[in-house]
């Protein structure tokens, strides 16, 4: 069984639940950038968590497949097609050989998640079968997909008519609140510029991949200072260090950048505040455009949004057994 | 040198998955030493739900699964490594040396360097002379042979792949210092030696960047597909603590290695060392001579 690319889309890779565990040498966890998403299409056509699945960026992929087979298109939404015909999201598809997945325009969100039963089956590297860009290795030759490529995938389970409830799939909205915990660097702003940071109403930029989510819409205020030896002379510099997954920099004081699973490991520009786990599916998300708030939360309430978001996946395993 | 004067570190939560010390605001060799330390001895813990311990310059992050460790019990663990390693009377890191082989002034960064000079502090020049002109040194060869001239330090690992920061091993008045460009490239050749601030760098892929170029080694440090002998454990060779010596190469030189390099003969010259900060602090000149000997032979 296989996966003929007939179009590649914009920036369609593989991914997996990710490869934790090397980031002390620079190597992010990779993996889907909406977990939940990417998990749910797992789930709807049988396969365990860490089958590796298609992650497509604003515009989809066409895709014949060899032999038949139990397809699920997840995340955001985005018109399906089979064979022309539409079909819906959220659900298990049964396709034939010969047929053809197509995708129509964007309509929310920014990513759709495409899993076929059995899993899209490269060679995993260091566990994971996830696409790192910036290493060129994972996924399909280390690489976004192109036309002409083709897939192998592994053997799938028999799987009947499923599909995700209404209350568990994601919303996508335009105006987004995201909870941060503040710290690491912000002691570097001044009150006036952690009011800016937390007060202003950031618009998501088209630089906006898997390594990193840019805004733009205020400016900052930072403590003036000497600069310690080796930080580097602007006051949002400090001593190249390591960058947590959801950090969020400000260079310049300027455009706060949101590294997400690519992330750049580590630099030399002052972090003031980490996205909370449960918030990153969320800003994956987010399209260029969305207007975004930082809502500060403590890591109490950081961790019982953990458990939340833990509890919705259980009802999610529960819908779909 | 003077004694490592202690400041008080700096915990912070990243998020509900990271917790980031700072040991201290400003780079030095003792900050980073005492980062390593504390991040071997947590790793030597082995405790369940640390997915990743991550050394910088001088600071270092872990990543945990805060459903496996809470985080109260995370830090408690990391602050006794630290109350431990700041016991310890004197410091010593089980690391490794190793030789860079170093074409320096080579056509490729060069020729990047100038299709990037509108982004440059000087314009006219090129990235060497201006590090000379910026550490007062008479010429682009006294600068190389500052650079080639003592061991440096892994500082830290990452940014991308596999790509080591650097920091010599000297007394602070002879450290180089030469600022990052003014805007960044959008080009760097892969396995370029670059410098910003008071860090050198080797970039393990061809990408955007923004330190100044000095020079380009045949020899890779990061190779997915473990092609050769000194990569069969790992892909990146580089580990936060190795110890670096460049040696400055002809063209000649850089060629054969990277002949040997696509033959699959190459090996790195290398051989483990024990670092004893207090012995390197008495005598830094002393002490490097001895870590060269075991590089070479007496």
């Amino acid at each position: 069984m296989a996966l003929e690319i007939l179009e590649p889309g914009l920036a369609t890779s593989v991914q997996d639940r990710g490869r934790p565990g090397h980031y002390n040498v620079g190597i992010p966890p990779s993996g889907a950038v909406d977990l939940y998403s990417a998990l749910a299409a797992n789930l709807l056509v049988g396969n365990p968590d860490d089958a590796a699945v298609l992650e497509a960026a604003y515009m989809a992929p066409k895709i014949r497949f060899t032999e038949p087979a139990t397809v699920a298109v997840t995340g955001g939404t985005m018109p399906v097609t089979i064979n022309g015909q539409s079909a819906p999201q959220w659900e298990a598809l049964h396709v034939n050989a010969g047929d053809e997945l197509a995708f129509a325009f964007l309509q929310g969100g920014a990513r759709v998640y495409i899993a076929v039963s059995g899993g899209v089956e490269v060679p995993a590297v260091l566990g994971s079968r996830s696409t790192y860009g910036l290493g060129g290795f994972g996924g399909f030759d280390g690489r976004v997909l192109k036309a002409g490529d083709v897939l192998p995938v592994g053997a799938g389970a028999q799987v009947g008519d499923r599909s995700v409830p209404e209350n568990l799939r994601p919303r996508f909205e335009r105006e987004l609140d995201i909870r941060v915990v503040l710290g690491l660097y912000d002691y570097r702003l001044t009150d006036k510029g952690l009011a800016q940071f937390l007060e202003s109403v950031w618009t998501l930029t088209p630089v906006a991949d898997r390594i990193g989510f840019r805004y733009a819409g205020g400016s900052l205020e930072w403590k003036e200072r000497v600069q310690p030896f080796g930080a580097g002379s602007d006051p949002s510099n400090i001593v190249d260090a390591g960058y947590p997954l959801g950090s969020i920099q400000i260079p310049g004081g300027l455009e706060p950048i949101i590294l997400h699973r690519d992330a750049v490991s580590g630099g030399g520009y002052a972090m003031v505040a980490t996205v909370i786990s449960a918030d990153m599916d969320t800003v994956g998300q987010s399209s260029p455009g969305t207007k975004t708030r930082f809502r500060p939360v403590t890591l109490d309430e950081a961790l019982a949004a953990r458990a939340e978001a833990r509890s919705r996946v259980g009802e999610l395993r529960k819908a779909l057994q | 040198m003077t004694a490592p004067t202690k400041s008080e570190s700096r915990y912070s939560w990243g998020g509900d998955e990271h917790l980031v010390v700072q040991i201290s605001e400003a780079m030095s060799l003792e900050a980073n030493f005492t980062t390593m330390a504390i991040a071997n001895l947590l790793a030597s813990r082995e405790l369940d739900g640390i997915i990743d311990i991550c050394p910088s310059n001088a600071s270092f992050l872990v990543r945990f699964d805060p459903d496996v460790i809470a985080p109260a019990d995370l830090e408690a663990a990391v602050r006794a490594a630290e109350l431990e390693v700041g016991d310890t009377a004197s410091l010593s890191l089980q690391t490794r040396i190793f030789e860079i082989p170093v074409w320096y002034d080579d056509p490729y960064t060069r020729e990047t360097g100038a299709r990037f000079r509108d982004r440059h502090q000087r314009p006219e020049g090129n990235d060497l002379e201006f590090a000379a002109i910026e550490n007062g040194l008479a010429s682009e060869a006294a600068f190389i042979e500052a650079h080639a001239g003592s061991p440096w330090i892994t500082s830290m690992v990452g940014f991308v792949a596999g790509l080591p920061f650097m920091f010599q091993m000297v007394p602070p008045e002879r450290q180089l210092e030469v600022p990052k460009y003014l805007r960044p490239r959008t080009d760097t050749p892969a396995l370029t030696i670059g410098h910003g601030g008071c860090f050198a760098c080797i970039y393990s892929v061809r990408g955007a960047g923004g330190y100044q170029m000095f020079g380009i080694t045949p020899v890779p440090i990061f190779d997915p597909e473990q092609k050769l002998p000194d990569f069969s454990d790992f892909m990146a060779f580089f580990k936060p603590g190795d110890i670096v010596k460049f040696r400055k190469v002809d063209q000649a030189e850089y060629e054969q290695i990277q002949a040997q390099v696509a033959d699959g003969s190459y090996r790195f010259r290398q051989a483990p060392v024990t670092f004893s900060l207090d012995a390197f602090l008495a005598d830094p000149d002393g002490y490097n001579a001895s870590l060269l000997e075991v590089l070479y032979g007496a």
